[in-house]
C-alpha cells in the first residue's frame, strides 16, 4: 500500500529546495516569527520564559496564509503538467502518493520551525525556561502546520487553478484560526444560530494548540489534530479518484 | 498480452468508449487510428489504469486491471499524449525517479537507466535541466521513463507528436524493433505511420471500433489502395 511513498516524499523534497519555494518561505516565515516576537510579542519587556505570549502565541497567524501558499501546488501543478497521469498509471495507491506529498511539504515546516531556534537559545541564555513546555508548544505548532496543509491539499484537489486554492484554502484556515478568539465567537453568536456557533467552536485550532502551548497536551487534542488531518487526507484522495472517473 | 472487453466510458451522458472489444498479442504492433474526440486517449487512460472504465473488462499480462491494478500496471510502459515531465528536474534525475517507482534498485537502476538513455538519443541531455530542454528531447524523455522497467507492454498516445522529420523515423523505426519482442499499442492521426509500424490497425469513431485489420487488408477495402480513403468514408468529419 505504502510502495512508492517514499520515493514520492524524496522526488517532493528535493523539488521544494531546488527551486525558491521553501527558502522563500523559511525566510519570510523567519522574519515574521522573529520580528513579530521582538516587536508585538514585547519578548524583552514581558519575561516570559515559556515563550507563549511572545512567540508561539502568534505562529497560527503566520500559518493560516503561508501553509496554503506552499500547499497550493499541492496537486494544481501535476493537473497542469499532467504527470498526475504518470503517477496515476505506476504500481503505487493513491494514498501512497499524498502521503508522501503531504510529509515532504510537513518536512519543510519542521525545517522551518527548527529554524526559529536562536530564540529558544536566547530564552535559555537570558532565564531558565521549561524545556519540555517549549518542546510541547513546537509540537503544537508543527500540528497546527499538518492540520492547515492537509485542508490545503484537500482544497487543491478540487481546483487546477492555483490563486482559487490559494483563497479559498486561506479562507478555511483563517476560519479555524480566528473561531478561538472570544471577540469573534461573540459576534458570530449574535448573527447565526447557537449550534452554527457551537460548529465554528469545535472546528477552531485554537484550543487545541493552546493546550499545547501550555504545556498540557492531551489525548483529545492530539486525536483532534490527527483525526482533522488524515479526514482532509481521506478526503483528498476520494476527490483525486473521483475527478479521474 | 492486452485483451479488452465491452470496454465503455461515459462522461455524465456522453458516451466517448462504446462497448469496444480487441487484443494485443506478443510481438504485435496495433495501430489506434480515429479524428480528434473518437475516444482513443480515453481508451488508453483506461488501459493504463489512470481512468476507471464505466464497464468492461480490461487485461494486462494475464492481470485484470479492475481486480489486481498494481501488478498490471508494473508490465504496462506509458507514454501520455502531452509527454509530462516535472520540469524542475534533470533528464538523469527524471529517469531515477521512475525508475525508483518502478522497484529497480542499485546496479540494475544505472543499467536500466544507460540503456534508455541510448535508445531515446538523449546522450547530450543526461544532466541538462526538463525545462531548457527542446520539445523533442522532452518528448523522448517521457518516452523513456516508458521504457524504464523493460515492460511487455507500451502503450504509445501519439508518440511522434511535436517532432521533426528525423525524430519521427527514429521514433517509427524504434516501435519496430520493440514491436519484435513487446505488445504495443499506439495511437496516431498519421496514416502513413500505421503503415512504416503496425502490424494490425484499428479505426475508431465517436467510441466504436468501426474498421479493423492489417494495413494492406484495409488499403484493398479503401476501393483505391488508400488508408485515407477508407479514413474518411468510416469516419465521421465534423467541420466547425
Amino acid at each position: 500500500m505504502f510502495t512508492g511513498l517514499f520515493q514520492i516524499y524524496k522526488r517532493e523534497l528535493a523539488s521544494y529546495f531546488s527551486q525558491l519555494t521553501a527558502y522563500a518561505l523559511i525566510v519570510v516565515f523567519l522574519l515574521l516569527s522573529l520580528g513579530f516576537c521582538f516587536s508585538f510579542g514585547h519578548f524583552m519587556e514581558v519575561g516570559d520564559a515559556s515563550l507563549e505570549y511572545s512567540f508561539f502565541r502568534w505562529l497560527p497567524w503566520f500559518f493560516m496564509f503561508l501553509v496554503p501558499a506552499v500547499g497550493m501546488r499541492l496537486w494544481s501543478d501535476e493537473y497542469r503538467t499532467g504527470t498526475i497521469e504518470l503517477l496515476g498509471t505506476m504500481p503505487v495507491a493513491t494514498i501512497a502518493i499524498i502521503l508522501g506529498k503531504f510529509l515532504a511539504a510537513l518536512s519543510v515546516w519542521s525545517v522551518a520551525l527548527v529554524l526559529t531556534f536562536p530564540v529558544w537559545i536566547l530564552v535559555n541564555y537570558l532565564g531558565d525556561p521549561d524545556n519540555v513546555l517549549i518542546l510541547s508548544s513546537y509540537l503544537g505548532a508543527l500540528l497546527v502546520c499538518a492540520t492547515f496543509l492537509a485542508v490545503t491539499s484537500l482544497v487543491s484537489a478540487f481546483t487546477r487553478d492555483q490563486v482559487v486554492c490559494l483563497v479559498v484554502s486561506v479562507f478555511f484556515c483563517a476560519v479555524m484560526t480566528l473561531a478561538g478568539y472570544e471577540p469573534v465567537l461573540r459576534s458570530v453568536n449574535s448573527l447565526l444560530p447557537e449550534w452554527a456557533g457551537e460548529v465554528l467552536a469545535s472546528a477552531t485550532v485554537d484550543e487545541h494548540y493552546r493546550s499545547a502551548v501550555r504545556g498540557h497536551i492531551r489525548w483529545h487534542d492530539l486525536f483532534w489534530f490527527l483525526s482533522m488531518t488524515a479526514a482532509c487526507l481521506y478526503g483528498t484522495s476520494i476527490v483525486l479518484n473521483a475527478k479521474r472517473s | 498480452m492486452i485483451e479488452v472487453t465491452h470496454l465503455t466510458k461515459e462522461f455524465g451522458h456522453k458516451k466517448a468508449v462504446n462497448n469496444i472489444s480487441f487484443t494485443v498479442e506478443k510481438g504485435e504492433v496495433l495501430g489506434f487510428l480515429g479524428p480528434n474526440g473518437a475516444g482513443k486517449s480515453t481508451t488508453m487512460r483506461m488501459i493504463t489504469g489512470f481512468i476507471p472504465p464505466s464497464s468492461g473488462e480490461i487485461k494486462v499480462c494475464g492481470y485484470s486491471l479492475l481486480e489486481e491494478p498494481e501488478k498490471a500496471k508494473s508490465c504496462i510502459g506509458y507514454l501520455p499524449e502531452s509527454a509530462p515531465l516535472y520540469p524542475e528536474m534533470t533528464v538523469y534525475g527524471f529517469l531515477s525517479f521512475c525508475a525508483n517507482m518502478r522497484g529497480l534498485r542499485g546496479g540494475q537502476k544505472k543499467q536500466a537507466i544507460e540503456k534508455v538513455i541510448e535508445t531515446c538519443f538523449l546522450q547530450k541531455v543526461v544532466y541538462q535541466g526538463i525545462d531548457t530542454l527542446s520539445k523533442g528531447y522532452q518528448h523522448r524523455t517521457c518516452l523513456a521513463q516508458a521504457l524504464i522497467h523493460d515492460p511487455e507492454v507500451l502503450i504509445l498516445d501519439e508518440p511522434t507528436d511535436g517532432l521533426d522529420p528525423n525524430q519521427k523515423h527514429e521514433v517509427r523505426k524504434l516501435i519496430r524493433q520493440l514491436g519484435e519482442e513487446k505488445s504495443i499499442l499506439f495511437s496516431t492521426h498519421i496514416l502513413e505511420e500505421v503503415e512504416a509500424a503496425c502490424h494490425r490497425a484499428v479505426i475508431v469513431d465517436l467510441g466504436d471500433i468501426v474498421e479493423d485489420g492489417t494495413p494492406e487488408a484495409l488499403r484493398e477495402k479503401s476501393g483505391d489502395d488508400s488508408l485515407q480513403t477508407l479514413f474518411r468514408k468510416v469516419t465521421t468529419t465534423e467541420v466547425a
